[in-house]
């Protein structure tokens, strides 16, 4: 496909690595974090890390939405269809996510209740239409490009007076995460790793644009550029990278260009400001408890807010403790340091997070990188 | 999750409310909606995410990016 075909081609692939190996200096070390899954799941499926000179390391970051979801969120998703019978709509990358209980939505569901899978916030609207006589939640999670189309759905439904429909908003912040991982004081805890620079994300950055990095260039001193999800756009900003590195810049540039502004889609950052106001605390798995890195409803559309609604309180829940997720999400550790790394926790039956959907740290390994572990 | 694709648009100004699109996706039609969007018109290239248009692709800047990386090409030839 056009646009998709031209970004992939693995002769360029190597001139660029060739030129990476060239820019980087043998006597220090980088390390870069790709902060989007989309990127994760890049270097994965096409071997890029294999690409690189040892010295030049990737360092997978929290920026998969299904990843940094915590369990006491996927338990409200199942409290609503379980104990309130409403009808819940979600996107159907939540639904392997393991929740309290050895529960997930998927199980909940063969247990009797009413979950579907939607491809669009427009889907879950027409389930709230075709059935007047029942409650219907949209369960919206994700970053930024996912946010606009839920803020679009609750303007439609109020312009509508949809009254059945509600939504449980778990929409979290790029900017506020990439905060938390360079201070937090959990560092203390899991250890950090210099990041040298930031791939900075691309379908996100199409909606915020590349402005809000400007920040983190200044106030942390680190490079950031804005990338595409294909792999030649991925070895082209680690090329920029190294570059700002040698040169001793930290400035945002944008490799992506072909899709982003530095003002990003106005429009899109209107409807949500119109629908959304920050969160005060919201809990990251992974990253624990992230001071306004989360939206919710604004009070004039609250009754679209499904914790307003079914008067429903947040419970923390701690992670199976023999994940490693939150420890992968700040790049301490791999996917293989995990002890139950692709045996008790595989795609089919995972553990954590990080191995349910294909931009998960571990899925994406699982998937295509764990043979090279194997010693001959 | 945040997978998103540049997509042809073929048709406009349709649905409901007239913000919808038709595009074509590798050969399968598919209708998303443009409500994010201004100014889209037949024959542009848009990134497509969960059933919604999130910006117009920058046929320019894509060659531009290409562009790069040829000359990168050519330059490492040269230097080897
Ligand atoms: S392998 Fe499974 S349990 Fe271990 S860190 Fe990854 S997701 Fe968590």
């Amino acid at each position: 496909m056009k646009y998709i075909d031209e970004f992939r081609d693995g002769e360029v692939a190597k001139t660029l690595a060739l030129k990476i190996a060239r820019l980087a200096q043998p006597e220090r070390s980088y390390s870069f974090m790709e902060f989007c899954g989309g990127h994760t799941h890049a270097i994965s499926r096409y071997g890029l890390s294999d690409l690189l000179p040892p010295n030049v390391r990737m360092v997978h970051g929290p920026g998969c939405p299904v990843c940094v979801l915590p369990i006491g969120r996927i338990d409200m998703a199942i409290d609503l269809a379980l104990k309130q019978g409403v009808i819940l709509c979600t996107y159907g990358d939540t639904l392997r996510v393991p929740a309290s209980e050895g529960l997930s939505l998927m199980k909940a569901k063969a247990r009797g209740g009413d979950i579907r899978m939607v491809y669009s916030t427009l889907d879950a609207l027409q389930i709230a239409r075709d059935n007047p006589e029942r409650e219907v939640v949209f369960f919206a999670i994700g970053f930024e490009t996912t946010t606009p189309p839920t803020a679009l759905a609750i303007l439609q439904a109020h312009q509508e007076q949809l009254s059945n429909f509600s939504v449980l908003c778990c929409h979290v912040l790029t900017p506020a995460a990439i905060s938390q991982i360079l201070e937090s004081p959990e560092v203390r805890q899991w250890g950090t790793v210099p990041i040298d620079g930031f791939i900075g994300p691309a379908h996100v950055s199409t909606v915020i644009g590349s402005r809000p990095y400007e920040f983190f260039a200044e106030e942390y001193r680190k490079p950031v550029v804005i990338a595409g999800f294909e792999p030649l756009d991925v070895m082209q900003a680690i090329l920029m990278l190294v570059k700002q590195v040698n040169e001793g810049r930290a400035e945002v540039e944008n490799e992506f260009a072909r899709a982003v502004s530095r003002d990003g889609n106005q429009k899109a950052q209107d409807r949500v400001a119109e629908v959304f106001e920050l969160r005060r605390e919201f809990e990251w798995r992974g990253l624990a408890v992230v001071p306004y890195s989360a939206l919710m409803i604004r009070e004039k559309y609250g009754s679209f807010d499904a914790e307003r609604r079914f008067k429903m309180d947040y419970q923390s829940v701690p992670d199976n403790k023999a994940c490693e997720c939150g420890a992968i999400l700040r790049g301490v550790k791999r996917p293989q340091d995990c002890k139950i790394f692709g045996t008790v926790c595989t795609p089919e039956n995972p553990v954590g997070s990080c191995m349910v959907s294909s931009e998960g740290a571990c899925a994406a390994h699982y998937s295509y990188g764990r043979y090279k572990d194997m010693t001959p | 999750m945040c997978l998103a694709l540049p997509v042809k648009v073929i048709e406009v100004g349709c649905g409901p409310a007239g913000d919808w699109a038709i595009v074509d996706l590798g050969g399968v039609k598919k209708e998303i909606s443009l409500a994010l969007l201004d100014d889209v018109q037949v024959g542009d290239y848009v990134i497509l995410h969960v059933g919604y248009a999130l910006s117009k692709l920058d046929p320019q800047e894509a060659e531009r990016t290409l562009a790069l990386f040829s000359e990168m090409a050519e330059s490492v030839a040269a230097a080897s």
